[in-house]
């Protein structure tokens, strides 16, 4: 990532890849990129975090890195990736945005599979992103210090300039996905929605595994006669707390599956951002954070079905821990 | 730094436009307490310019020469002067106390 960093610097626009304790070992410089305003894209296959050692699928790698202060975005399937990677690109160099963008992937479930996908065009990819044009670069004729010291009378000030940054390219997330799929016929969201118009039920899920796994557990619970809809985080950062908040109000329900545990806290990070953001609110719903698919570990559409229904039994009795961990041996 | 830029006016990344502008950066303005010298008392023995980190003990004339003693004392540079307080410590004739900046 250090090489990155020089690189973007130079005016070249500029990719990597990285999984697991890879991202981790770049963690120091993850903070350098997006303050010093580098537009870098990467994508995160994500895999769990050793000890003990484990290389399978699992987000504990990105959620340790929520705070970076890049835009981060899911992909949840081959074809969205695929989709996705130019999009990173127009709102990374967006000169609204200036930000560095990590499309995360579900490790082995996408990274190491074979899917058919529909391609672009060389002409397509020309026409939506066209040639990097640098807001600022190292040039020898034009010196600048890119990177310099921030002592504690400007640190403040230009970590309000990163939040403000990153706050406000939530719009031209939306701009850029809406003009792919206004362009190819693909659209997608910040927050994605299946069969919520009538759910007070909701299942919520980050990451293609989990994802696309509990579609098939929502048309399961649908067809016992369960009004339940499905949200699909696909915006980690900016975190979405508009769209959020439009979504679950007013629902009984809320079973979140995170695929990481903060160990210690309060449980499945994104479960925790759905309580902040609906704390205190008027017709807030129950929220229940279970935590499942650690390391690999199968989730199967009938299993994550039974979980759901158990988990919306103990909502409407009331009686739910902070969170828990299903498909533990004890 | 005399004029603090604001959210509006830092440039992207908080990069420094400007070749060489380090210089206009003045790091006395990290200073609680600066060395106040009493020439009367100073020898010009230059323990405290061997000391000073900053290299910020300077060479002043005296205000009030004092027969058979050199005509310059030592006093310091409040442009990088961070007010250690090392060369009070090690003053050996206690010309040198530290007063807090502002004080009155």
């Amino acid at each position: 990532m250090s090489a990155c960093v020089g690189l973007s610097a130079t005016g070249c626009r500029t990719f990597t890849a990285t999984s697991s304790q890879g991202l981790a070992l770049m963690h120091e410089i993850l903070f350098i990129v997006s303050a010093m305003r580098l537009p870098i894209v990467m994508a995160t296959v994500n895999r769990a975090l050793s000890a003990p050692i484990n290389i399978w699928g699992d987000l504990s790698d990105v959620m340790a890195n929520r705070d970076i202060g890049w835009v981060q975005l899911f992909g949840n399937n081959g074809q969205e990736v695929y989709d996705l990677t130019p999009c990173c690109f127009k709102i990374a160099e967006d000169r609204r945005v200036l930000l560095p963008v990590m499309l995360n992937i579900d490790g082995f479930t996408l990274s190491h599979v074979v899917e058919p996908i529909e391609t672009l065009t060389q002409q397509d990819f020309d026409d939506f992103l066209p040639p990097y044009e640098p807001a600022q670069r190292l040039d020898v004729n034009q010196p600048i210090s890119m990177g310099p010291v921030g002592p504690p009378d400007i640190f403040t000030e230009t970590k309000k300039v990163h939040d403000d940054a990153l706050v406000a390219s939530r719009i031209v997330v939306n701009e850029v996905l809406d003009d792919f799929g206004r362009r190819f016929g693909r659209s997608y969201r910040a927050v994605e929605e299946y069969q919520t118009d009538d759910a007070d039920v909701l299942l919520f899920t980050i990451g293609g595994t989990l994802g696309e796994t509990g579609h098939t557990a929502v048309d399961a619970l649908r067809a016992r006669g369960m009004k339940i809809g499905q949200v699909l985080l696909r915006l980690w950062r900016p975190f979405p707390f508009d769209d959020i908040r439009r979504i679950f109000t007013g629902r009984k329900a809320v079973i979140v599956y995170d695929r990481a545990l903060s160990v210690g806290g309060p449980g499945g990070p994104v479960a925790s951002e759905l309580r902040a953001a609906m704390y205190g609110r008027p017709d807030a719903p129950a929220i229940l954070s279970l935590i499942a698919a650690l390391g690999g570990r199968d989730v199967r559409a009938v299993e994550m079905a039974e979980q759901i229904e158990n988990a919306v039994r103990r909502a409407g009795e009331g009686e739910y821990p902070a969170y828990e961990m299903v498909g533990v041996r004890e | 730094m005399n004029v603090k830029p604001s959210t509006r006016e830092l440039a992207l990344g908080a990069a420094i436009l400007t070749p060489g502008s380090a210089r206009e950066y003045h790091t006395g303005g990290w200073r609680t307490f600066y060395p106040k010298t009493d020439e009367a008392l100073c020898i010009t023995c230059g323990l405290c310019w061997i000391f000073c980190p900053d290299a910020c003990r300077v060479i002043t004339k005296r205000e009030n020469p004092i027969p058979g003693v050199l005509p310059d004392y030592y006093d310091f540079n409040p442009d990088y002067c961070k007010g250690c307080g090392i060369c009070a410590q090690e003053c050996p004739t206690g010309a040198i106390r530290m007063i807090e900046e502002g004080a009155p």
